[in-house]
């Protein structure tokens, strides 16, 4: 078991997953994905919340197969290597709300983590801000780490709470490869999910079996060689550890690459797609998001791998993501290629206080070693 | 022949990047002398063993704990 582990815990290890991530994200985009959101965790948790009918944005619903692909690679993998463990029991109703959290401000950004460094793979300057954003948002997150930040201990749980997320994964794709509408009006008009943007964003995609194909992949090597976008700048401050960000660092450059090999590098600020540039609040957004990722413990991939080996406290984080997806929507937080919404800036800054003070009131407990 | 590590620090249950945190921050509390952690993750048992390679020390991984791993960080200069 520990010598499986150990080929994906080389510095080499890491750079083959990053590139591959990097490479088959790019290449999604050719093969029909959004530009520049070949892979994004954030918008496709967001396309599937629109799919299930939680969010009504008509542009952005599909039930993107990547993320339960995503989920159901990782449990393979785990189950693999034995290191599927059912846990839970770390503050799950914090993680519900700074998943919630992290989504709203990926929102107002326009991209998680992922699509951040795909965006500026793209040419894609308001990346940059969003990114200096994300690092800042890290360097709180790693400040509140220092002062004992901590959201406790999770304890081994029974097989059936582990196979929750897997098998929810497996629902989606039966609901993707079903399509079923719930609800007709009397002109024939769908009124239930599961819906399909005809469209916008929601409607650019790659085939549904070429995308749950990479998504099996990319989520069974992200679980054994442990890719977080979201640990590979944290790591690097707070120990000097490089290895996560190598693999960052390899998809950045291997997405750079098939976008300059496909005529996809567009450099500039204005008419970048899917993207605004209000830079403060491309700062803004992604400072929430990277607080609330650190304070959580990883990138929204990370999270989502995480609950496909068990980690029902990472599955709960993943349902805040689609509750804040919700909430985005809803309650038009969100931006668009116009800029931020009028309401936008006033969600992040009241979300930042909010993550703050889950920052400021966690704490080691005395008795712990 | 063993040592008996001064300091164990129990990090079970704990996520990335706390185990490895506590880890060291023993490091320093042990003063150069070895320090036992238990885990229960591969990812924390990678990232602790890294962590000892990185400071220069030799880290012994035992399977034999409840519900994971014992690693023994070794003391500095042997």
């Amino acid at each position: 078991m520990g010598k499986k582990a150990s080929l994906f815990s080389t510095a080499p290890g890491i750079i083959v997953v990053g590139a591959f991530i990097g490479s088959a994200a790019a290449l999604l985009s050719v093969l029909g994905n959004p530009a520049n959101m070949g892979i994004c965790v954030a918008c496709f948790t967001r396309d599937l919340t629109g799919a299930l009918g939680f969010h009504r944005a008509s542009s952005v619903q599909y039930l993107r197969p990547e993320i339960p692909a995503f989920i159901l690679g990782s449990f393979a993998a785990a189950l693999l290597a034995g290191e599927w463990r059912p846990r839970s029991g770390s503050s799950p109703f914090v993680r519900l709300l700074l998943g919630a959290l992290a989504m709203i401000g990926a929102l107002v950004f326009l991209g998680c983590p992922w699509r951040a460094w795909l965006r500026l793979a793209g040419g894609d300057w308001n990346a940059l801000l969003g990114l200096a954003g994300l690092f800042a948002g890290i360097l709180v997150g790693i400040v509140f780490l220092k002062r004992g930040y901590s959201l406790g201990r999770n304890y081994p749980q029974p097989a059936s709470l582990g196979l929750v997320m897997p098998l929810l994964a497996a629902a989606l794709l039966v609901l993707l490869a079903l399509s079923p509408l719930f609800g007709r009006d009397a002109a024939g008009n769908p009124t239930g999910p599961i819906f399909r943007s005809v469209k916008g964003p929601g409607a650019e995609a790659a085939s549904e079996l070429v995308a749950a194909a990479i998504g099996l992949a990319v989520g069974f090597l992200a679980q054994r060689s442990r890719f977080c976008t979201v640990g590979a700048l944290r790591d690097l401050v707070l120990f000097r550890d490089a290895r996560l960000f190598l693999g960052l660092a390899a998809l950045f450059v291997s997405a750079l690459i098939v976008n300059l090999a496909t005529g996809r590098f567009h450099p500039g600020f204005a008419g970048q797609p899917i993207a605004h540039s209000d830079g403060v609040w491309n700062f803004g957004g992604m400072a929430l998001s990277g607080l609330a990722f650190t304070l959580a413990g990883g990138c929204p991939g990370r999270q989502i791998f995480l609950s496909g080996e068990g980690d029902g406290d990472a599955g709960v984080f993943v349902v805040g993501m689609i509750l804040g997806a919700a909430i985005s929507h809803n309650f038009n937080l969100a931006s668009s290629a116009a800029g931020p919404s009028p309401y936008g800036p006033a969600a992040v800054i009241a979300g930042l206080v909010l993550t703050l003070a889950i920052g400021l009131g966690f704490r080691e407990r005395a008795s712990a070693a | 022949m063993e040592t008996t590590p001064s300091i164990v620090v129990d990090a079970r249950g704990l996520a990335c990047p706390e185990p490895v945190m506590r880890a060291k921050a023993a490091l320093v509390r042990a003063k150069g002398g070895s320090v036992e952690v238990l885990v229960d993750n591969g990812t924390s048992r990678d990232n602790v063993a890294r962590l000892a390679s990185r400071e220069g020390r030799a880290a012994e991984i035992r399977d034999n704990a409840p519900d994971g791993w014992r690693i023994i960080i070794s003391a500095a200069g042997i």
